[in-house]
């Protein structure tokens, strides 16, 4: 890499500061992007990563500070100035038409084709820039027909259209499915090579190392480490900047003698919403006392699962036994009355009533007995007090128990949501993606909530496609791949790096190799 | 170092900043807002009446003399009030499980054609008391609402019709309806109307009391009223402190968090429609035995289901605050009919709407000014 002087830098800002009520998101910021590579952007959930590339990107406009693209100062007041300039953002929520094409995705809003939309032209002219940047897309399907992946790569098609020479990627990979991930890395590292820049912004470690050349380290809207080469850097001392203290990548579990089955299924088959076979036959168990992981690339059958299980989604075959009784295919308020938690996926759209207050959303399971409810009418001084026992108990950072959850961070709005699960007392629990999003200091909250209701001699049901995480906390694993279970390992050691057997194997498992199969040809000798 | 003096020149002393609210404004806040938003209505109202060549505090003065300047327009004012509070309370609770029930106007007129019916048929004695007659027509006036709701809400919940058109469409049958009745069945000697209810048919009116309190004399509000408040009460409790008014809640801001929570969405669509059709059947009943006292098409379809629509929206679904808006918005119904031209008092109207809505925009956003460089 050349020698950085400020002719050859693409992107300078100098002293960016961006404050929003009560929250100082950018203070004194500076940052520079060399023409060719990527640059990771990293910091936790609200450390001002995407404030400062929003401002880059036009969106934002800073309140002080400047910025200079190939060394010519700039002012940005609305996104088309940014593209002007060659810069392009791809957000993490995508903005497409859905029933429109890809190429006409693409054309949206330019002055060029005017009145006659001769599509089928520009349909090879993008299959073409496709081609160039290994991004394959059929440009003339429909957006809703397309994965999110693919989706994405319209956005960043979108981008390269427009002449963008600096692509910003707004946590690219926290829709992704970690099969996709790897192929946008390869898009990536094409669009390096011809001279674009890239900057890629994550708070993920494992991500910011694989991929990135340089990596700047935000924390609470000021930088702690400046475009610092990622070779010289350890996975630790990222992660130090990143929260200001050692990160401790492993929990405490203390070894604990499974008790009794709580749950049971057995041969689950399930479609999923578009009547497509989701789950082909799936069973497993999960003891008292014990967190058992389900591992697998997202989409194989674990929401549909997790749906089933809860009695959201019917069953086409197969027994769900929850305590020695049958459930499956009963309604919801069953499992809530006897005794099962379910942390779902989706936080906002499932989990939560963005709207109502903290005390509105903990006693959603509540409400149908005493002393939330006086016969048909509710005992909202029994509520109130009841959500503020929890707001105590569970560290809910929120000014009073009437706000409405819409305005809490990712991490406190699933604190509450544990909180309403686990006060429930269940024996029983199912948690999908509990920590997806969060930031480091949240999901160790997290894990020690689920450790607790292990200890506390709940049976927990874990669906996580985050293998540490999986491995840390489980007692057993089992591995699912398009609707099937693939095999069922032990989970013995609680350092997860030091069984590299196990990760292979299980790697191995997600992509479908059964389970037998690797011990038959003796990949791993695990077992 | 030149270039970036002149880029600081460029930017002005001050400048106004919009900002998304990130926390909740304090309790008083939107009443203000909405204080403010209607004086502002009434600034820009009398600078249009300036502008016609009339004289805008004479023209104020008017209307709210017209409206609330003595017990006898203060109490046509309440008779006005009386029917919207009643279809607004019906669309509220429908849009608070965001169901778009425009269907008040229809479930109003069937309300009155239910009450109608228990005179007419009869399936009261005509010589009954009171004590028998209005209970009679409260429920039969509230069942045929229901009905009426039960239709678009069954249609949703087993096949999901769009209730915007099953609703829409029903008020034409029920206009269709009860001309079809008062046309053929109940005419009296060919009018479009049904003879006159006896007297113990209709709900009580002040000036009835005129002997023992003289003050009442001529006065016509009548005990719609009650049922209104009445209804008003009980709405505010079942939404904001009963089980089912917590499930209506929570369907309405996220039907997926109900369904998490075990609540069946497709049973509260069907009786949430029903309470909303029988509160508006209410008003019906309300209108036709306490002003009309017949059934006739043209005074009880009087569009009161589809001002409900706004009333409810204006007060924000709040059953309570929806009695004040009702009552402001019954004072320039009466205003228009005593200003002339009587467009003025619908522009006014307009502009109040216009702002209110507008105002809205103050709640979820900040504006400050700023000083130069400083946020």
């Amino acid at each position: 890499m050349t020698e950085a002087t400020p002719s050859n830098l693409i992107v300078e800002m100098q002293g960016i500061v961006k404050r929003f009520p009560g929250v100082l998101a950018n203070d004194h910021v500076d940052f520079e992007l060399r023409p060719g590579e990527i640059h990771a952007l990293l910091g936790e959930n609200g450390a001002g990563k995407s404030t400062l590339m929003n401002v880059l990107a036009g969106l934002y406009k800073q309140d002080a500070g400047l910025i200079k693209v190939k060394g010519n100062r700039v002012e940005f007041s609305s996104p088309r100035d940014a593209i002007h300039a060659g810069i392009g953002m791809v957000h993490q929520h995508f903005m497409l038409v859905p029933s429109q094409t890809v190429t006409e995705n693409i054309l949206l809003g330019l002055e060029d084709p005017r009145f006659f939309m001769r599509l089928t032209e520009y349909d090879s002219k993008i299959a073409e820039l496709g081609e160039r940047f290994g991004l394959k897309v059929d440009p003339r399907a429909k957006i809703w027909q397309l994965s999110v992946g693919e989706q994405q790569r319209v956005e960043l098609l979108k981008m390269l259209y427009r002449g963008a020479n600096v692509l910003i990627m707004d946590e690219p990979t926290a829709v992704l499915a970690p099969t996709e991930i790897g192929g946008l890395f390869q898009t990536l590292r094409a669009m390096v090579a011809q001279g674009k820049s890239v900057i890629f912004i994550s708070h993920k470690l494992q991500e910011v190392t694989a991929i990135a050349d340089r990596v700047t380290v935000l924390r609470r809207g000021k930088v702690t480490a400046a475009g610092v080469p990622i070779k010289g850097v350890t996975r630790q001392e990222l992660a130090r900047l990143m929260v200001g203290r050692e990160v401790v990548f492993s929990v405490n579990k203390k070894p604990k003698q499974p008790g009794d089955i709580i749950l049971e299924v057995k041969d689950i088959h399930a479609e999923n919403d578009k009547g497509l076979p989701a789950l082909r036959g799936v069973s497993l168990n999960v003891r008292a006392g014990e967190i058992v992981g389900l591992a697998g690339v997202a989409g194989n059958g674990q929401t549909e699962l997790s749906q089933v299980i809860t009695g959201l989604r019917k069953c086409k075959q197969g027994d769900v036994i929850l305590n020695g009784d049958k459930i499956n295919n009963r309604n919801t308020l069953y499992g809530i009355q006897h005794g099962m938690a379910y942390v779902p996926e989706d936080r906002t759209h499932v989990g939560s009533a963005p709207n109502l207050s903290v005390t509105d959303n903990v006693i959603m399971k509540k409400y149908r007995k005493p002393p939330i409810s006086k016969g048909s009418l509710l005992d909202m001084g029994a509520a109130t007090s009841f959500a503020k026992e929890l707001k105590e108990a569970y560290d809910i950072i929120v000014p009073t128990v009437n706000t409405p959850v819409r305005l809490l961070s990712g991490g406190n709005l699933q604190r509450v949501i544990l909180a309403r699960e686990i006060s429930g007392q269940p024996n029983f629990m199912v948690a999908v993606q509990p920590t997806r999003g969060l930031d480091v200091g949240a999901i160790e909250g997290v894990h020690r909530l689920l450790l607790t209701q292990r200890e506390a001699g709940a049976a927990v049901l874990l669906i996580s496609e985050e293998l540490e995480e999986l491995l840390s906390l489980s007692d057993r694993v089992y591995v699912v791949y398009e609707g099937k279970i693939m095999g069922e390992l032990k989970v013995e050691s609680t350092e997860a790096d030091s069984d590299q057997s196990l990760i292979e194997a299980i790697g191995l498992m997600m992509t479908g190799t059964p389970l037998e199969q690797i011990r038959k040809e003796g990949v791993a000798a695990h077992g | 170092m030149a270039e970036s003096t002149l880029s600081k020149r460029r930017i002005p002393r001050w400048r106004i900043k919009i900002e998304p609210r990130l926390d909740e404004p304090p309790a008083w806040y939107p009443a203000a807002v909405s204080l403010l938003a209607i004086i502002l209505a009434l600034i820009l109202g009398g600078v249009l009446i300036a502008f016609a060549g009339g004289n805008p505090f004479a023209s104020y003065a008017h209307i709210a003399r017209a409206s609330f300047g003595d017990l006898g327009v203060l109490s046509d004012t309440i008779v006005k009030a009386t029917p919207i509070i009643l279809t607004a309370l019906a669309c509220s609770i429908a849009f608070r499980m965001k169901l778009w029930n425009i269907g008040a106007e229809g479930q109003f007129i069937m309300g009155a054609w239910g009450a109608s019916a228990v005179v007419l048929t009869p399936i009261v004695a005509a010589e009954s008391s009171r004590w028998l007659f209005i209970p009679v027509m409260v429920m039969a006036g509230m069942a045929m609402g229901a009905v009426w709701g039960f239709i678009p809400g069954y249609l949703k919940a087993k096949f999901n019709v769009n209730e915007i058109i099953s609703t829409l469409m029903l008020n034409y049958i029920a206009i269709s309806w009860v001309n079809f009745w008062v046309f053929a069945v109940w005419t009296e000697g060919g009018f479009q109307m049904s003879p006159r209810f006896p007297e113990a048919a209709w709900l009580p009116r002040l000036s009835q009391y005129a002997e023992s309190i003289p003050l009442f004399r001529g006065l016509t509000t009548h005990a719609g009223l009650l049922l209104g408040i009445a209804a008003a009460v009980v709405l505010w409790f079942i939404v904001y402190r009963s089980r089912w008014g917590y499930e209506i809640r929570l369907i309405g801001d996220n039907p997926n968090a109900a369904r998490y929570a075990g609540i069946n969405i497709m049973r509260n669509t069907v009786w949430v429609m029903m309470l909303s059709g029988a509160l508006a059947g209410l008003g019906g009943m309300s209108e036709v035995a306490g002003v009309v006292h017949r059934l006739q098409t043209a005074p009880i379809a009087a569009g009161y289901g589809f001002t409900g629509i706004i009333v409810a929206w204006l007060a924000k679904l709040n059953p309570l605050v929806i009695i004040l808006v009702s009552v402001l918005f019954g004072a320039l119904i009466l205003a228009g009919r005593e200003i002339q031209p009587s467009g003025v008092p619908k522009m006014i109207q307009g502009i109040i709407l216009v702002c209110l809505i507008a105002s809205d925009f103050l709640l979820r956003y900040r504006v400050r000014v700023v000083r130069g460089e400083e946020a």
